[in-house]
């Protein structure tokens, strides 16, 4: 069984050309068996949460009943990536299992779609918004540690409650980032072997070798983001995860959801009313998330 | 590459002598099963080792593939009728004229006494580079030599060109355009119809066949109906070598005139993408008009639109739009321009 599809080159070299196109099916069972498997961890195996403390009921007294989560430019991106996503992985694979139709031009729209949007929110996210939030932190990993030790059925003391994300999330993100930028990157390079409004057609930009490995490399990010997003849309649709959901459509949260799994102090949120001074609201953890 | 050998390689025959039995054999093989009609497209590539099918299904011992039939609505053609039995079938020569005279420019008089109609609609595309083995988009890779700054691609597509820059180069196909002509297909699921059009398929929809066919799928006749028997018919074919060569370009018309004007028309051409076209914009344009040369003049211009040259090939833009001047105009009304 080999992975990648090789063809021999004008000059005689072994190249790779792509990645082999079982691997589609390899990503649809990776991401069906994950389902199972975490679906019935949770119906049978698993215990409930429990979380350490998380400051004074004065602080949980002053958390409006809508928390606000994603604002609207963030839901914006998060949806316009959405489709172009889905579309992109569509018009990928699709032709691949039999369902012929006029792909290319579809693909290359909705992948520039996706490079803008991506483009966007880098700037974003970087100055406008917590850029750190989604990046694991020092509690993170102390806490991914106790949780371990505990579904292990050791003494370990209660994790903290998240903050904005929890550390899956961000792990998830990390996993996109990877895979959507390796898609990316090598998708630009691609787009010079097809006729496209944005440069002229150059086939000699790189060597056989070197042109090989962009799809090779294009190919694997499409088949991993093909189980990452099956995953990202099963704990989309979970009953637990649904106030996340609707946040990325409303912009916000409940306060009891809030209290229940964030800790005000990682992840303080904007009160509506009697502002504190500066320095109070630093020490309980109430000042405006920006 | 290509390894030029004057024997064949080794493969497993299987002779079917029912179009059934032939069907069951292709649906049994799957993607192994090559189809053998004339020869005259298989014989290459599997001398020149650049497919290599384990099995290839041999169809000249199908008797119903065989054959020009009459039928309440015009002629059955057995796909595995050589291009000979149809230049000469007399309802042909009389009715279908187009049919002839096309069938008749293919190749040479020894490789139309052996293809076939089935095969020349059939028949791969004829990029030298494919045809060398090279790992193109068309062979399963991911590049095409021939649209490429350096690439000779003279004989290529100026029209819907979509990474692969093949073009089709039967020339019966647009004249069975032109006659709305019906290929029937013997499918594992039962027999399918459909228009001569839509038997074939550009890169944009599969960049690596010229026509639907899928494993275990045969074409086993093709229907001319008598809608267009009769009609005023125009076929030219523009080649480097007139006693023997694909075509550069060719142009296949049907038209019905009344009172002078253009009532009925059906145009299609060949050897400008990787599927013949048919010209329905240009249809929708002379429709009702005069058949003459100011018609004709205005329809070359109107079919050549959205045409794309590559490096080598921009001759063929004109000389398009000329040929569908004159299937409608009429070669003596019109003139050559550039």
């Amino acid at each position: 069984m080999d992975f990648l599809e090789w063809a021999k080159s004008p000059w005689g070299q072994n190249v790779p050309i792509h990645i082999a196109w079982f691997l589609i099916w390899v990503a649809l069972i990776a991401g069906f068996l994950f389902f199972i498997v975490h679906a019935t961890y949770l119906r049978y195996f698993a215990k409930p949460k429990e979380f350490a403390s998380s400051g004074s009921p004065l602080i949980a007294a002053r958390i409006p009943e809508h928390v606000p989560r994603h604002s609207l430019t963030a839901r914006l991106f998060h949806w316009v990536m959405a489709a172009s996503m889905f579309t992109l992985l569509f018009t990928a694979f699709l032709p691949k299992l039999g369902i012929q139709f006029d792909w290319v031009t579809y693909h290359w729209i909705a992948g520039s779609v996706l490079t803008v949007s991506i483009l966007f929110h880098i700037i974003h996210a970087s100055f406008f918004m917590d850029f750190w939030s989604i990046w694991p932190d020092k509690i993170d990993v102390r806490d991914a540690g106790r949780r371990i030790l505990r579904f292990m059925g050791k003494a370990a003391p209660p994790p903290d409650k998240f903050a904005k994300y929890p550390l899956e999330n961000k792990l998830y993100h990390g996993a996109i980032v990877a895979a959507g930028l390796s898609a990316i990157v090598t998708g630009v390079f691609m787009m010079f072997r097809v006729r496209t409004i944005f440069f002229p057609r150059n086939p000699y930009l790189f060597g056989d070798l070197t042109w090989g490995m962009i799809y090779v490399l294009h190919g694997l990010a499409g088949v991993g983001l093909i189980a990452l997003i099956m995953v990202h849309v099963y704990f989309g649709l979970r009953p637990e995860k649904r106030p996340i959901t609707k946040s990325m459509i409303f912009g916000w949260m409940s306060r009891d959801f809030y209290l229940k799994e964030h800790d005000p102090r990682r992840w303080p949120v904007e009160t509506p009313t009697s502002s504190p001074t500066p320095q109070g609201a630093a020490a309980e953890g109430l000042r405006d998330a920006g | 590459m290509a390894v030029i050998r004057d024997v064949m390689p080794a493969f497993e025959l299987l002779q079917p002598s029912s179009i059934a039995d032939a069907q069951k054999l292709l649906e049994q093989q799957g993607r192994d099963a090559w189809v053998l009609a004339g020869g005259m497209d298989s014989f290459d590539w599997l001398k020149d080792r650049i497919k290599k099918p384990k099995v290839v299904v041999d169809l000249s011992g199908v008797a119903e593939l065989k054959g020009i039939r009459a039928t309440s609505d015009g002629i059955e053609i057995g796909a595995m009728t050589t291009l000979t039995e149809v230049i000469q079938h007399p309802v042909i020569k009389e009715k279908y004229t187009l049919l002839a005279d096309s069938a008749e420019l293919v190749a040479s008089p020894q490789i139309r006494n052996q293809g076939t109609i089935g095969g020349n609609v059939s028949q791969d595309a004829r990029c030298w580079y494919y045809r060398a083995g090279w790992p193109c988009y068309r062979a399963g890779g991911n590049i095409c030599y021939a649209d490429t700054p350096e690439g000779r691609n003279r004989e290529h597509a100026i029209l819907h060109a979509e990474r692969c820059v093949a073009v089709n180069p039967s020339d019966t196909a647009p004249a069975l355009i032109a006659v709305d002509a019906k290929f029937v297909i013997r499918t594992p699921k039962g027999e399918r119809v459909i228009d001569a059009e839509d038997y074939f398929v550009g890169p944009d929809i599969d960049i690596t066949s010229l026509h639907v066919l899928k494993p275990g799928e045969l074409l086993t006749a093709i229907r001319i109906p008598s809608a267009w028997a009769d009609a005023k018919f125009y076929f030219e074919k523009v080649r480097d070598r007139n006693v023997w060569d694909f075509p550069l370009l060719n142009v296949a018309s049907a038209m019905v005139v009344s009172n002078g004007a253009i009532e009925r028309i059906r145009i299609a051409v060949n050897a400008a993408a990787a599927r013949p076209l048919r010209l329905k914009a240009v249809e929708d344009a002379v429709r009702g008009k005069p058949a003459n040369a100011a018609t004709g003049e205005m329809a070359g211009k109107l079919a050549v639109r959205g045409a794309v040259p590559l490096q080598f090939n921009a001759y063929k833009i004109p000389m398009m739009r000329n040929l569908v001047k004159r299937a409608i105009g009429g070669v003596q009304e019109a003139t050559w321009t550039s």
